[in-house]
């Protein structure tokens, strides 16, 4: 597997999250995505992104276009420096929230992509990776 | 401040939603559409999304939360012209939109508003 393209862009604002969907559109339509592909992933990285900037205090996502043989795919990993995650099994969980959300962010990011990696602990920041392939 | 438009067309209320919004726009177009309710008695409100591309667990909240406070004031909701694509992604994301009723495009909508408004078979509130 090669990374063919990689960028990074700053999640700050609410409108730091508007702007990460739409990059997050060009490259999927970049690599080849189906529409429901495009929207399946630009959906999951709006879910993410929001998570970065209300709960991790702002962060960055790092886009990776992928090649694996003939496979093409887009990886995004999202990472602050935030208070972190204690308990990352029950905030996976459909319903979990500290926020005044659904708390369908994380376990609903992941049901809308292939590969889905995360890592956190407490006063260290967040990592999410996700990946899906066309 | 930025906003979306609500137009009164009769009794009812329009918002076509033509931006990408971010969630502060989201939540006042909430407030907003609460207060004109209130303040025009519309019995309808009728929410145009067929020019959104994504609609994740954010955006389907505030629907949602529409649909409620609408019905709190009496107002029937009808979310229409959802595209496809939004509708596959939205049930795999776990999203049910409770209570929000839906139709095809903004002329089905309003016949669908007008039935409720009539207290007709298909007026029911759906859970």
């Amino acid at each position: 597997m090669a990374v063919i393209r990689h960028d990074v862009r700053m999640l700050r604002t609410s409108e730091d999250v508007v702007g990460a969907r739409q990059t997050v559109r060009e490259w999927a339509i970049a690599a080849g995505f189906s529409l429901v592909e495009q929207t399946k992933m630009v959906t999951a990285a709006s879910e993410l992104a929001r998570n970065t900037v209300h709960y991790g205090g702002g962060g960055t996502m790092r886009l990776e276009a992928l090649n694996d043989g003939p496979k093409r795919g887009l990886r995004l990993i999202f990472e602050d420096q935030g208070p972190g995650i204690a308990d990352i099994e029950r905030a996976l969980q459909d319903g979990f929230t500290t926020g005044s959300g659904l708390g369908l962010g994380l376990g609903g990011a992941r049901r809308l992509v292939n590969d889905f990696d995360i890592h956190s602990r407490p006063g260290e920041g967040t990592k999410v990776s996700i990946t899906r392939w066309k | 401040m930025e906003s979306i438009p609500i137009l009164k067309m009769g009794k009812s209320l329009l918002v076509s939603i033509q931006v990408d919004m971010h969630d502060r726009l989201a939540m006042r177009l909430q407030d907003d559409l609460t207060a004109r309710i209130a303040q025009t008695r519309a019995r309808g409100v009728l929410i145009d999304i067929s020019a959104l591309e994504v609609v994740d667990s954010f955006i389907g909240r505030m629907l949602a939360n529409i649909a409620a406070m609408a019905r709190i004031l009496d107002a029937r909701t009808v979310v229409v012209g959802m595209r496809p694509a939004v509708a596959i992604t939205l049930v795999e994301l776990g999203l049910s939109l409770p209570g929000v009723r839906t139709a095809l495009n903004v002329e089905k909508g309003m016949e669908l508003i007008a039935d409720m408004q009539a207290g007709g078979e298909n007026g029911r509130h759906q859970t």
